[in-house]
């Protein structure tokens, strides 16, 4: 059953939590309570707390149904207008508005207009805490109907689906289940990987939270399909919302008799618990995790005998990632060959993507396969800030690419971004503008992974040591000739030899950069300058007099108070103050700070 | 906490735990939260208990970047440096974090008030750059408006609304 027929949705997701909406909540509560309207039986209204609706950039969000009036950055003092808007006119300052226009509804919003939801089609909609709200739009009837399956039928209909990996392998999941269910070693297991670590990747943190029972019924059908009696979902330290969610979820789905000796009142039986991660991001790849929920220090082994086979306790395993777990609901209820009817001839379905940097629209967006680049960031994201440039989209996390301007009409899918030396990978999307360094994006994934290799084989951590010392030689103006070839020596062995997935995918970041940015390597190593102004060591700043304004944003914006100015008067930074942070040429609306290189 | 609350909080911990090596990491997460480190004692005691050698869980502790073996601040700061943080200045705070409080990321401040932490994507990243202090989280934020927010902390306002 869905609560009230009049529903104010207010988005909960962690975004839009970050920014005061679990106030903004209450705040209408109240102004319910207030009026006497929470109790009124015409109206039925109630305010729902739902999960992310996806443009965070724009929250704290709030969606009446079932008139889908959509309100965006709604601060809590609003409140009474928005009540009062229940039955009135809609609210006109908190309306979306773009070139003149007002948009009234989400789906009149360009940026969900071209989005098409599968796996985020409850989250944004329903109280994500609450069963029956889940039941009441179709949730576990594709569990119904697989408990009247086989486990081979359920398989066929995932294969037929041809869903893949969305964690970024691309594996089949359908073969991936026939494989475990082949082997007659009891017990066996699935694994939900809810590690997401990819730094600007939220998709499967913010599925958990707004849709958690489509991961556990994900989780049941497939434990049915390869004869699991026990599942783990293992979940990101940092990701307490989706933690607590999962865990209410798994306690009202043993309530319903959904989990626990007896699914639905069948001979089936499956227990699901919640491991919490342990902060580190190698525990995404398969065996490290397993090894982390085992109870021991989260390091990869040598895959020679495959988890399927011997995985979690040296039993067959199946792990999956939140994502495809979450499309084998729809697949199940409606059928395999309906949802390949989206996507790409090798790529079926739609795919998440945590779309964030420098775009104006950034946020959580579910898109069929195939879509281009292009679309993504201009159609959906709106383009670039302050329509500025754009130079690259980084895709895919460390373990992914840079990938340029010239390559924004592809299709994104599992395949054609590899053959250009990126990857589609799990789903982060980072814009860039031509104030980002791709040097130094390439520094700082290459740090990061520093950072968070394991240790266990040479090439990934030794490898990553001494590219990171190249980088940060080249970045700070050390940089010689020859260091581009050494770095690619360096990025080539890795990938040959390294013993996981993390390591043979570390040099992606530095390999795409090199491929298309190659001038931009060669600038700071031959000419010692940072074309984006972003490496502090080769950057110094000046303000152009004839573009100042004297609106005084740049010097209140300097941390190291070196900008001197008087209200309309052209301001002067101070170089032997200047820390070349750049806060300055963020802050200025005139575009009145450049950047030099700096002199030796 | 004295030493004899320590010990029956450690022993509470450890046996809401079956004596299974599968446990150990949600132990030691359970001390991490409960001491805002682990304890020694607390190593020891789970080594006893789950019968593996004491190395076994100090190779966990220095892995995890959850857990710690020294005591951090009463304040946590985290700067998120996820690439979109990255992108929009994160190290600028970092930098300011440091010339307020005269600490590294990483750190303690002498008086044990506050407790800096460079940490990976926070999953905010609409929001960038994103500081978290104690839970709270500040948006978009700009260096200048740092200083203000650690002394509201220093202060112990804790309304941060």
């Amino acid at each position: 059953m869905i609560n009230g027929t009049e529903r104010i949705l207010v988005c909960c997701g962690t975004g839009c939590i970050a920014n005061g909406a679990l106030g903004v909540a209450d705040a209408i509560q109240k102004e319910l309570d207030a009026r006497g309207l929470a109790d009124d039986v015409k109206l039925d209204v109630s305010v729902v707390r739902t999960g992310c609706s996806g443009e965070c950039e724009q929250g704290p969000i709030v969606r009446f149904m079932p008139r889908d009036l959509m309100y965006y950055r709604v601060k809590a003092n609003d409140a009474a207008a928005i009540v009062d808007s229940l039955e009135g006119e809609p609210v006109q300052k908190l309306l979306f508005k773009k070139d003149g226009q007002t948009y009234e509804h989400m789906d009149d919003n360009p940026f969900y207009a071209l989005q098409h939801k599968v796996v985020l089609k409850d989250v944004g909609v329903i109280d994500p805490l609450d069963i029956n709200e889940y039941i009441a739009r179709g949730g576990y009837e594709g569990l119904k109907k697989a408990l009247t399956m086989t486990p081979d039928e359920i398989i066929t209909e995932v294969e037929k689906s041809g869903l893949r990996g969305k964690g970024g392998a691309g594996f089949p999941t359908g073969r991936k289940w026939r494989t475990a269910a082949g082997y007659d070693v009891f017990p066996k297991y699935i694994v939900c990987n809810g590690d997401e670590g990819d730094p600007g990747a939220f998709m499967d943190g913010s599925t958990m939270e707004g849709s958690p029972h489509a991961v556990i019924e994900g989780m049941i059908i497939g434990a049915l399909a390869i004869g699991a009696e026990e599942g783990v979902l293992y979940i990101r330290d940092e990701y307490a919302l989706a933690r607590d969610h999962i865990q209410r979820a798994i306690d009202a789905a043993y309530e319903a008799g959904i989990l626990g000796d007896s699914i639905m009142g069948s001979d089936h039986k499956l227990d699901l618990s919640i491991v919490r991660g342990g902060g580190a991001f190698v525990c995404g790849e398969s065996t490290a995790l397993m090894a982390s929920i085992e109870g021991r220090v989260g390091e990869p082994r040598a895959k020679y005998i495959r988890s399927v086979q011997r995985g979690l306790f040296d039993h067959p395993t199946v792990l999956n990632n939140v994502e495809s777990l979450a499309s084998i609901p729809t697949i199940l209820r409606d059928g395999g060959e309906a949802y390949a009817q989206v996507g790409t001839e090798r790529s079926k379905g739609t795919k998440v993507f945590a779309m964030v940097g420098k775009v104006k629209h950034t946020g959580l967006v579910e898109v069929p396969m195939g879509t281009t680049l292009r679309t993504l960031i201009y159609d959906i994201g709106g383009g670039i800030i302050d329509d500025r440039p754009f130079k690259a989209i980084q895709t895919g996390g460390p373990s992914g690419g840079c990938i340029p301007e010239e390559l924004l009409d592809l299709p994104v899918d599992f395949d054609t971004l590899v053959e250009y030396g990126a990857m589609m990978g799990s789903g982060g999307m980072i814009v860039m503008d031509d104030r980002s360094c791709m040097v130094e994006v390439a520094r700082y994934y290459v740090d990061f992974l520093c950072e968070e290799s394991c240790g266990k084989c040479t090439p990934c951590r030794e490898g990553l040591r001494q590219m990171r010392a190249i980088l940060t030689d080249i970045c700070e103006g050390r940089g010689k000739h020859g260091d581009i070839e050494l770095l690619e020596r360096i990025g080539r062995t890795m990938q040959d030899a390294s013993l996981c997935a993390l390591g043979r995918t570390a040099p992606n970041p530095v390999m795409t950069t090199i491929k298309f940015f190659r001038d931009e390597y060669e600038a700071h190593i031959e000419r010692k300058e940072c074309p984006a102004g972003v490496c502090a060591k080769l950057t110094q700043f000046a303000i152009d007099p004839e573009a100042c304004t004297g609106c005084t944003m740049c010097s209140r914006a300097c941390p190291a108070g070196a900008i001197s100015g008087g209200r309309k008067e052209t301001h002067v930074i101070d170089p032997h103050l200047c820390i070349a942070c750049g806060s300055c040429r963020e802050a200025c609306r005139f575009n009145a700070v450049l950047t030099e290189r700096r002199p030796a | 906490m004295t030493e004899i609350d320590q010990a029956s909080k450690i022993g509470e911990i450890i046996e809401a735990y079956p004596a299974d090596q599968r446990f150990a990491l949600a132990a030691l997460q359970d001390m991490q939260h409960a001491f805002n480190f682990i304890p020694e004692e607390g190593l020891a005691a789970l080594a006893e208990y789950l019968g593996c050698p004491q190395a076994q869980l100090y190779s966990m502790a220095t892995f995890y970047k959850a857990l710690s073996l020294t005591p951090k601040g009463e304040h946590i700061i985290k700067i998120c440096n996820g690439t979109a943080c990255h992108l929009r200045g994160a190290m600028n705070l970092a930098t300011e974090l440091k010339r307020d409080l005269g600490i590294e990321p990483g750190q303690t401040t002498e008086d044990g008030a506050f407790s800096v932490e460079l940490v990976n994507c926070l999953g905010s990243c609409a929001l960038a750059p994103v500081m978290v202090v104690d839970g709270n989280y500040h948006n978009k934020l700009r260096v200048e408006q740092i200083p203000g927010i650690i002394e509201s902390y220093a202060e112990g306002v804790t309304d941060h609304d």
